[in-house]
């Protein structure tokens, strides 16, 4: 993890220290990047299936795989990042998870509130709501719910469970800490070169 | 070497609260040779190596997060139900969090209510002491504090970061002229403390010291004069008095939950405008049943914590405005009086990075979509800034006691109440409008506003005022009910000014040390 602040990439814009945020292959093949920007690479087919209900059963007992995978879907929805895999959005309903494995009460919401989302894209659509494929069309839906306990419940635990995830971070431009390299002082607090 | 002072000792002076205003005060009377001090801090004694350079982490660690409500019209009530406030609840309170700017009052924040008239919806005073008395103060403060760029200190200005650049080359373009970095972070090595590495980390707690806490210099210093007790995990509870009304005692929970009782010759109350009103509403009594030192009724009221904004800016190319000092530009142009733009008072523009975490939480507090996403896409793009203008006080906003809900201590938990009048909703917005010109004459591509944060500034609420009808303490910060008696943090401001409030607060220490000093040897306390 530690690597990715000095790892080498060709600067975008003259001097500046510029992070890689997107991920790209090395004549080996190796991901430069480390282990976090795995995840991105699988942003594709392959990944959705390892997060359909079959795959996420195991690790949502309590919730159920199905419950899991249309949780996923609408994670993907609430913080859409399309270069952000789905692992990284399992990852942040995870604590969805354990909260109903501790609480009736929340796994209740929890599944009730993902029951009635499927009710009501049914209603609108003819299909559950991780089947509906556009994702205007989910987004309205959610729109209908976005002021109910479920909804904000799903929302508030994503601001930590994705924006706090040390693996996102590079991936979205941002370095985490500093102090252990001696902070910024010589690597490029004051480099900016476009002004 | 730190002191044991005996609880049934009549000669203890007591000092509630080790941050910017009780740790300032404690130091300064050891070193004037006051003796037997006792410092009761309700957090832990954590160190610099508890900091972590991680937003979240340090949050949970370092914060006040014993209940608190959020009422009244600021939008807080439904955001931050439970957070009005974000301040710390460690030794060396807020200074381990705060963003590091020391500025100076100007002459005016003195004397608002002679300046700019009566202001209806509001109840603003005149302070019982002037800019000229402060000045000698501030000196000493700045030079305590190291304040780079400052004659008191001598430090050169902090270098210019990323952010600092792009928001005063777009301050720069609209006109602006006085773009300032008043902080108190070395930029050399100062006062056995090493000079800033830019770790960007500074409201996490300042890993290497470079930043000014009482936590490494005024508690250390204190503690090593030999004549001071430092006690943390001390919740002070109530604070006592005799028959004649003069305090005799503090009676806290330690750190196992005993209610211990400390005899007090003096007691100074400094734990922040929340804490400090609490503590004397919940120490009335059959002689002050308002609330001790409460003969005004204002104990608690006149709550203000700056009129405030923030936004975030997306830039063309990169910025990274985590990288570095949690300060960048400070736009000061704003802050004179100038009532053609339609408000009293004035406010600063200052640059305040926040990290990736921090700001996928407070951009858009219940936001969601792509509407947000695509701007944390843009985040290493981005520069943040804050808007702190003056607020006008109102007696309705303040601390009261919730009628039945009580914390862990037993204590009935504080209600905080806010409404913001119409001028101070007026500087917001103006500095929103600037901020957005500003960021678009560089080239910004696209300028969110965002709510107010939960308040940092916390002022007012056990005001200084000339006469005890108007408010809770005298010139000196000695309450006008209880000789023996004193406040020691920002809730003795008679107005906000629109100047971030630790250096000012560490000058009233100073000087109400030399004051306490004295009158402790005239015997007149």
């Amino acid at each position: 993890m530690k690597d990715h602040s000095s790892s080498p990439a060709a600067p975008a814009c003259g001097g500046m220290r510029v992070l890689p945020k997107t991920v790209t292959l090395t004549r080996r093949g190796f991901l430069q990047g480390g282990a976090a920007a795995l995840g991105a690479v699988a942003a594709g087919p392959a990944a959705l299936a390892a997060a359909g209900p079959e795959g996420l059963a195991r690790t949502f007992p309590t919730l159920g795989g199905a419950t899991a995978h249309t949780l996923v879907r609408m994670a993907r929805d609430v913080f859409p990042h399309d270069r952000l895999a789905d692992r990284y959005y399992v990852d942040a309903i995870l604590p969805l998870e354990r909260a109903a494995r501790a609480d009736k009460a929340q796994a209740a919401l929890l599944k009730d509130g993902v029951r009635d989302l499927d009710k009501a894209a049914h209603g609108r659509y003819g299909k559950a709501y991780a089947a509906v494929k556009r994702e205007p069309e989910r987004v309205s839906l959610l729109k209908t719910i976005e002021t109910t306990p479920f909804f904000e419940r799903v929302r508030s635990e994503m601001v930590t469970s994705l924006y706090d995830n040390k693996a996102v971070w590079p991936l979205l431009g941002y370095e985490g800490s500093s102090w252990e390299q001696g902070g910024y002082l010589n690597r490029g607090f004051n480099d900016i070169d476009w002004l | 070497m730190s002191k044991t002072i005996g609880l049934n000792d009549e000669d203890a002076i007591v000092i509630i609260g080790s941050g910017a205003g009780g740790a300032t005060l404690a130091n300064e009377l050891a070193q004037r040779g006051v003796d037997k001090i006792v410092i009761l801090e309700a957090g832990k004694h954590f160190t610099q190596a508890d900091f972590e350079n991680d937003e979240w982490a340090m949050f949970k660690k370092i914060s006040w997060l014993d209940k608190r409500i959020s009422a009244g019209g600021w939008h807080h009530t439904k955001t931050y139900p439970n957070l009005p406030a974000w301040i710390v609840k460690a030794v060396g309170g807020s200074t381990i969090h705060w963003s590091g700017v020391a500025l100076r009052f100007q002459e005016h924040d003195f004397r608002t209510r002679s300046i700019y008239g009566k202001v209806d919806g509001a109840n603003i005073l005149d302070w019982p002491i002037t800019l000229a008395e402060l000045e000698p103060y501030y000196e000493l403060a700045e030079k305590k504090m190291g304040v780079a760029g400052t004659r008191a200190s001598g430090l050169p200005p902090m270098p210019e970061s990323n952010q600092t650049k792009v928001v005063a080359a777009g301050a720069r373009a609209i006109g602006y002229r006085k773009i300032i970095r008043p902080v108190a972070s070395n930029s050399q090595p100062y006062d056995g403390r090493p000079g800033c590495q830019q770790i960007g980390f500074c409201m996490q707690g300042c890993k290497i010291g470079a930043k000014w806490s009482t936590l490494y210099t005024e508690v250390p210093k204190a503690l090593d004069t030999g004549r001071v007790e430092l006690r943390p995990q001390s919740m002070v509870l109530q604070i006592q008095h005799d028959r004649a009304g003069k305090v005799n005692g503090v009676l806290y929970a330690d750190a196992k939950g005993r209610h211990v009782l400390q005899k007090a010759r003096l007691v100074a109350v400094a734990g922040n405008s929340i804490e400090s009103p609490r503590l004397l509403l919940n120490s009335a009594s059959s002689l002050f049943p308002n609330g001790l030192a409460n003969s005004s009724g204002q104990v608690g009221r006149n709550y203000m914590n700056h009129s405030t904004a923030a936004a975030v800016a997306i830039h063309k190319k990169p910025v990274y405005m985590n990288r570095g000092f949690d300060i960048g530009a400070v736009v000061a142009d704003e802050v004179a009086l100038d009532t053609r733009r339609g408000f009293n008072g004035g406010y600063y523009l200052e640059g305040l990075a926040l990290g990736l975490p921090y700001t996928a939480a407070f951009m858009q507090p219940r936001g969601w979509g792509r509407d947000m996403t695509s701007a944390l896409e843009m985040y290493d793009h981005m520069t943040a800034i804050w808007v702190c203008g003056e607020d006008m006080a109102r007696e309705q906003n303040g601390i009261t006691l919730h009628p039945t809900e009580k914390d862990q201590y037993g204590l009935p938990v504080p209600i905080v109440t806010k409404t913001y009048h119409a001028n101070d909703n007026a500087i917001a917005a103006h500095g929103l409008v600037q901020f957005r010109k500003l960021s678009e004459a560089v080239g910004a591509t696209r300028v969110i506003d965002m709510p107010a944060y939960p308040a940092s500034h916390n002022l007012g609420t056990n005001r200084m005022s000339e006469h005890a009808r108007d408010g809770v303490v005298d010139k000196w910060g000695r309450a006008h009910d209880v000789k023996n008696l004193y406040i020691s943090d920002g809730s003795q401001f008679a107005s906000s000014s629109a100047a971030n409030p630790t250096l000012t607060i560490v000058a009233l220490a100073i000087r109400q040390a030399e004051h306490i000093a004295g009158e402790l040897q005239r015997g007149g306390v």
